[in-house]
């Protein structure tokens, strides 16, 4: 099998390099694949959703105190942040694209891309933690709220970096599968016979990209409008 | 070869374009949800939040991740896993939300 | 070979098989063959049990005399503690599916492998790194919380190694949500041709459905652990009452996974049982059809019930009536199985086997288990019985009296295709009757103890009730007995038992149309299944 590395275009043979040695066809692996990683997702619907719920739950019975909380979060930030995870969503996409038509270089580059705007969500991400640290809004022992809402604010905090602590690491995972990729892809591995594990971590990024979807309106954007 | 049930109907070529329009939907979404929280509409600003969240999550679901184009199978998995949440969530709000029903709780 | 007695022996065991391809601890602790993976848990899961058993024969060694006066209320607390944790996470949730599931499931569809070996051996490490932690903390101390980790004791008062036990069963977890993932995605794309749905053995649709709750409920035990331990190590206060948190709502978080979770503990064992009762009645299962959907059905109903725990937590009087309610419902699938295996046995050829007495021993220990279920989600009586012997008579009437006589009565039916020998068997149906009886004076006698009115997880008791529990002891001691004479005539078989045919038993199902033990790739030729099972003809007795 010849992997054409100049030219622009890889083409990985259908055959038995990548066909795993218990399935009997590449089609089959290919759906036990995607069967696999779409069961993996929805264990993680149910993994955030219990903080989900908890989060619902309380924010139904303290309903004043979640929205004053919520005032205390950087909206600015917060937006800008939820564009960047939109844009690595467009660069994965891409990237998947890319694979499936054996493009190396631009493989690499969304693929690159990607990593960049993870980062930089990261970044942002590190810089809120550490304001709201200086802030005293960091529950427990040195947790300090001005006004009557002290208590359900630190409930609201205690979900707060719960979730977006739990997301977080989450994209540190992608971030790792993704050097793996780029790994791979620079030695040609990904072509138009065989681009799977592109694909699957592209699910799994754009998954943690609509958790983050749902927390954004959730932790951000309550009460804005007493103001 | 063993009746399975395939992910694919068929491999689906998705343009750039696509990505590229959803995309820019994502944004206007997020700038409209962020611009509507600092409108007062009451009750109204939850639903409205969670409704610019669902769409944008359909969005990223159906173009992004190709369920568009893929199984029945696939798109049950998903509805079923989101379903499950809804029992956990909606069982357990029962509870929350029933407490105050009998005057014993005085 | 209907209802004799004696096993045609076979002269010699076949060429290369699983066991013998290769040597060495790395061809083990390395291998992907799904069959030696199961024999990985089987020795782990093994070990646990033993442990498990050690902390029950404490307890029962603490409670033959009313006085507290063996070990202190907070080690006595440790002990049921740890036996609740090491005998749920780390013997009965794996037991079943990752010994005989990862050995048959394969075999049974006619495929090579299950769909993701790989991640089936990383399941099993998961297992023994969540397993080490939680080691890690029996021998430091333990924890004292019981297994079920209410808030806010463990999260703000314990001092027990929670975070360490959290951590250990939280990582197991994984190993559990994996090992479901890997079976869902096999039974859909891996069956032979001509194997449809309605086909498979109802073996394979019990774990389908146990693979289900697995994957849907694991999670939020996960996440749930997840809260505890964040709570505990950063001080946030997500079940802090002094912040307005809601001890409750741990509990329905916690809950909403282990309700379902012990249907995760019985479910494989009926699939045991509807083949044991099919070979030997030599009958089709009366009502395969509903058999199965009785499967899926007690996966699906299992996650509705779980507020039956919390009926006098503090959750409010309606969601326990919904609960009560819903909770009857999810008796009646299981109550249409045990009716369809009567009626298979009705007018069949029965062989009075060792896994036969087991499957006769699951069936009416089941049963009451079950019925006294029904007790517990009547409302009105759980308000008195919650929190006495009567629940762990309950549950144990299940666990034990089902689920674990379950996975005997498989390991018994299916260890001659996974040794390649015939255990004894004169002794293994003493062993049975050993089992049978010295559970029932454990377990029967706590009944009538929470009936009257012993409460749970103390220590020290009223002089009143010293005889039942004397009696409970003694019956522990022998039941603990039982359990050691089928570990060693296994061990013992393994070297000089005689040798097994293909199908001892004249059994249906294509594990039995290949040799004992089977080869690496389970078939000499790849199957093609063209009939339905549990048809029993003189055809279908094949040596492989």
């Amino acid at each position: 099998m010849a992997d054409a590395r100049g030219a622009g275009v890889v083409h990985a043979a259908d055959g038995p390099r990548e066909l795993q040695h218990h399935f009997d066809s590449m089609a089959q692996q290919k759906d036990a694949s995607s069967l696999g990683m779409w069961l993996f997702l929805v264990t993680e619907i149910l993994f955030f959703g219990g903080l989900f719920t908890a989060y619902t739950i309380y924010r139904w019975m303290y309903s004043a105190g979640f929205a004053d909380a919520s005032r205390h979060m950087d909206v600015r930030l917060g937006t800008i942040n939820t564009a960047v995870l939109i844009c690595s969503s467009l660069t994965m996409a891409m990237a998947v694209h890319s694979a499936a038509r054996g493009r190396r270089r631009p493989l690499m580059g969304f693929l690159a891309a990607t990593m960049v705007l993870g980062a930089a969500f990261l970044g942002i991400k590190a810089r809120e933690y550490a304001e709201h640290i200086e802030n005293h809004l960091f529950p427990g022992a040195g947790f300090h709220y001005a006004g009557p809402h002290g208590r359900p604010a630190e409930l609201f905090f205690s979900l707060y970096f719960a979730m977006t602590g739990l997301h977080a690491l989450h994209m540190i995972v992608g971030f790792g599968l993704l050097t793996v990729l780029l790994v791979q892809a620079r030695k040609g591995r990904y072509g138009t016979g065989w681009s799977t594990p592109v694909e699957m971590t592209g699910l799994y990024w754009h998954f943690v990209d609509i958790v983050w979807i749902f927390l954004f309106p959730l932790l951000y954007l309550i009460g804005r409008h007493a103001h | 070869m063993p009746v399975t049930g395939q992910s694919e109907t068929h491999e689906h070529v998705v343009s750039p374009g696509s990505y590229v329009a959803v995309f820019l939907a994502l944004l206007v979404l997020t700038a409209t949800t962020t611009a509507v929280a600092f409108v007062d509409l009451g009750p109204w600003n939850t639903v409205v939040a969670l409704v610019i969240a669902f769409i944008k999550a359909a969005l990223v679901v159906l173009i992004f991740m190709h369920i568009r184009w893929s199984s029945r199978m696939m798109k049950l998995v998903i509805v079923g896993g989101l379903f499950w949440l809804l029992i956990l969530m909606g069982l357990t709000f029962s509870d929350f939300a029933s407490r105050g029903w009998l005057p014993i709780y005085n | 070979m209907a209802a004799a007695e004696y096993i045609e022996p076979v002269a010699s065991p076949p060429r290369e098989n699983y066991l013998n391809v290769k040597y060495g601890v790395k061809s083990w602790l390395l291998t992907r063959d799904h069959k030696r993976i199961a024999l990985l848990y089987l020795a782990s899961i093994t070990f646990f049990f033993f442990l498990g058993g050690l902390f029950a024969l404490l307890i029962r060694l603490e409670l033959l005399t009313p006085a507290g006066d063996l070990v202190q209320a907070e080690t006595y607390n440790k002990l049921f503690t740890m036996h609740g944790l090491v005998m749920i996470f780390f013997f009965l949730i794996p037991s079943i599916p990752a010994v005989l599931g990862n050995f048959l499931i394969p075999m049974m569809i006619g495929a090579k492998d299950l769909a993701f070996p790989r991640l089936n051996l990383l399941s099993w490490y998961i297992y023994v790194v969540g397993a080490l932690f939680t080691l890690w903390a029996v021998v430091h101390g333990g924890v004292d919380t019981g297994w079920t980790f209410y808030t806010p004791y463990s999260t703000a008062s314990s001092n027990g190694h929670v975070i360490a036990t959290a951590v250990g069963v939280f990582i197991t977890g994984f190993s559990s949500i994996l090992t479901g993932l890997n079976f869902i995605v096999t039974i859909h794309t891996m069956r032979a041709p001509g194997l449809t749905w309605f086909r498979l053995p109802l073996f394979v649709w019990s774990h389908y459905a146990t693979s289900l709750i697995m994957v849907l409920g694991t999670p939020v035990l996960a996440v749930t652990i997840f809260m505890v331990a964040v709570e505990r190590i950063f001080r946030l206060g997500i079940f802090d009452p002094a912040l307005g948190g809601d001890p409750i709502l741990f509990q329905h978080l916690f809950w909403f996974y282990s309700h379902p979770a012990v249907y995760i503990m019985i479910l494989p064992a009926m699939g045991v049982i509807s083949e044991i009762v099919s070979t030997f009645s030599r009958k089709s299962i009366f009502g395969y059809k509903f058999v199965a959907f009785a499967s899926v059905a007690i996966a699906v109903l299992g996650f509705l019930v779980w507020g039956h725990h919390m009926f006098v937590s503090g959750q409010s009087v309606y969601a326990g009536l919904i609960f009560s309610v819903l909770s009857f419902f999810v008796a009646i699938p299981s109550a249409v199985k045990v009716f369809n295996w009567t009626a298979t046995m009705y007018r069949g050829s029965i062989s009075w086997r060792t896994p036969m007495l087991y499957a006769f021993g699951f069936i009416g220990l089941f049963t009451i288990g079950g019925l006294t279920g029904l007790f517990l989600a009547t409302l009105g009586v759980d308000v008195h019985v919650h929190d006495t012997y009567f629940i762990i008579a309950h549950f144990h009437y299940i666990m034990v009296g089902g689920a674990i006589m379950g996975y005997l009565g498989g390991m018994h039916y299916w260890w001659p295709k996974i040794s390649g020998k015939l255990y004894p068997e004169g002794l293994a149906k003493f062993a049975a009757l050993v089992i049978f009886v010295g559970f029932n004076l454990t377990f029967f006698p706590q009944f009538i103890l929470g009936y009257m009115g012993m409460p749970r997880r103390y220590h020290a008791y009223p002089p009143e009730f010293q005889v039942l529990n004397v009696m409970s002891t003694a019956g522990a001691s022998i039941l603990g007995i039982g359990y050691i004479l089928p570990m060693a005539y296994f061990i013992w078989s393994m070297r000089y038992g005689r040798n097994a045919p293909a199908n001892p038993w004249g059994a249906t199902g294509l594990e039995w149309q290949t040799p004992s033990p089977p080869p690496t790739e389970n078939f000499i030729v790849p199957p093609v299944v063209d009939r339905d099972p549990y048809i029993y003809s003189p055809e279908v007795e094949t040596i492989g």
